[in-house]
């Protein structure tokens, strides 16, 4: 069989570019992954055929439209095994899916309430619970994360108490590539009574997420980062929770019917969507969707783990490297490092020199770059686009870096 | 395989000569005024040590945990207001800089630039 690469490169158009001379090497897909052809194209014949706002237009194309949006929401539905079509909510990304779910979770929350978290929780998943704490009296607890870069499971079951309300994880990190045990912790968490979120940004993309097998309440993921466009999230919410919480944004599209000084709220997931929805993301998302269901997402998961074997093993190698993250097991499609003597934007701007586009910095979780001593790193991620010659292009350029400057 | 000796330097001369060897990095143990303050993009720390003395900038030094861009302008506002009076210190812009930096700098490293300016601003502000 092809390899996942050679098969997919033409379907990507960004690929055709070259950067300072160079042909660009994109390695930054956890921050937002390209668009295959088929993802433009259909936001593009939307827009040129059938735009017209959602729910309530009675013509041709806004039936078009309507049908075409709530399509996107069985797909959605299709491709994470959700079993009812209404736990599926449509968001602008998944920081506004954990901001939703922290705002209206939060309306629940008591002063002598705790938050678990993680200290390797990117900043989407840490402010929106300071600020419900803060106005709610809540504590925000974290589970500490070892020198391997895996939680510390033994400081999470002793953080696990009555008084969890909310245990909010994330499922793969964004920095260290680590797969936390998510539905063994969502399992526990709930047998003590929490409510249970997961940022799922950086797995929806590499694995295939069975979101029931998962055993949580709540599961987020953004669209641009499984090959779709901006703009547009996913969140996922027990049918059974959803139906309890209480919508915390008003508008269009979230009620059934409006009097002057109340109103009833819309069937599920309506009543979470107030206002005109992102339409042409959400053909974008089918689009996206269905090219990555005719990959195959358990070729995808191999192909991003293959090159990242590839790059943990290549870098590591060099002795003025240091790599970060779990060095046994599977981990996500990503690898963070540093170069001794180098701060990682430098490292970035180096490499960008030669057509490499990495990410460096915090990668917004300056909580664990804390626990790692460090201001940031630089950051390679791999999308099923990225070939192996490409990696070592990486391991390459980076080697006798440290004297580049 | 491009080899170290191939690359196209990066930066240009003056940053990467002061990013190698700052000339005001240290302690300032009289220091009268002392800021620090973060570049929230990346998260690089300067911190910034002024002698104040009888309305002028005796000694100036820096510190810091940054790009070599920012190590660079730190090293460069350091140096460019030290003995000022502390309204001409105060004056120093981004172009004063940038001339001594001698480099394209992109907007999105603008702020590596700039961070230790908006130190010196809140070392002299008290």
């Amino acid at each position: 069989m092809m390899r996942l690469d050679e098969q997919t490169r033409p379907d990507f158009p960004i690929l055709e570019r070259v950067v300072n001379g160079h042909p660009l090497t994109y390695l930054d897909s956890a921050a937002s992954s390209q668009k295959p052809r088929t993802v433009i194209e259909a936001m593009a014949r939307y827009y040129e055929r059938s735009h017209a706002n959602v729910h309530r237009s009675i013509h041709t194309l806004g039936e078009e439209a309507t049908e075409l949006y709530e399509t996107a929401r069985d797909r959605v539905q299709r491709f994470v095994g959700a079993e009812h079509r209404e736990e599926i909510v449509f968001t602008r990304g998944t920081t506004d899916g954990l901001n939703l779910l922290a705002d209206a979770v939060g309306h629940t929350l008591r002063a002598g309430d705790e938050i678990l978290i993680t200290e390797m929780e990117h900043h989407s998943n840490i402010i929106p619970w300071q600020m419900a704490a803060r106005a709610s009296g809540a504590a925000v607890r974290a589970v500490p994360v070892t020198a391997g870069g895996t939680l510390d499971l033994e400081a999470f079951a002793r953080l696990l108490g009555p008084r969890t309300r909310v245990l909010a994880l994330t499922h793969v990190s964004n920095v260290l590539g680590t797969i936390n045990p998510v539905a063994d912790l969502c399992r526990r968490a709930r047998a003590a009574g929490a409510l249970t979120v997961v940022d799922g940004a950086q797995a929806v993309p590499h694995m295939p997420v069975d979101i029931p097998l998962l055993d949580c309440d709540f599961y987020v993921f953004s669209g641009h980062k499984i090959l779709g466009p901006t703009g547009i999230g996913v969140l996922w919410g027990r049918r059974a929770v959803l139906e309890r919480l209480e919508p915390t944004r008003g508008g269009g599209e979230m009620i059934k019917e409006v009097w002057l000084d109340h109103a009833q709220w819309n069937d599920l997931p309506w009543r979470f969507e107030p206002g005109t929805p992102p339409i042409a993301e959400a053909v974008g998302l089918t689009a996206a969707v269905e090219y990555l269901e005719k990959l195959g997402m358990e070729r995808v998961r191999e192909h991003g783990a293959e090159l990242t074997r590839q790059a943990v093993e290549a870098l590591a190698a060099l002795p003025e490297v240091i790599v970060y993250g779990p060095r046994t097991g599977e981990r996500g499609a990503l690898v963070s490092f540093s170069v001794a003597g180098l701060h990682p934007h430098d490292v970035a701007a180096l490499l960008d020199a030669e057509g490499i586009a990495v990410r460096a910095g915090h990668h917004c979780a300056q909580p664990l770059m804390r626990c790692f001593g460090v201001v940031g790193t630089t950051r390679a991620s791999f999308s099923v686009f990225n070939s192996p010659g490409e990696v070592t292009r990486l391991a390459t350029a980076v080697t006798g870096l440290s004297s580049a400057l | 395989m491009t080899g170290v000796a191939e690359r196209p330097p990066l930066y240009g001369e003056v940053i990467r000569e002061r990013w190698r060897r700052p000339r005001r990095r240290g302690e300032l143990a009289d220091a009268t005024r002392v800021a620090e303050d973060v570049n929230p993009l990346c998260g690089d720390r300067v911190r910034l040590m002024v002698a104040l003395d009888d309305g002028h900038l005796r000694a100036v030094r820096f510190l810091g945990d940054s790009c070599a861009i920012c190590t660079a302008s730190a090293d460069v506002v350091a140096e460019l207001v030290e003995g000022r009076e502390t309204a001409a210190a105060a004056a120093l812009t981004a172009r004063d800089v940038l001339d001594v930096l001698q480099a394209d700098i992109r907007p999105t490293r603008m702020r590596c630039v700039t961070l230790p300016l908006t130190v010196l601003g809140q070392a002299l502000a008290g």
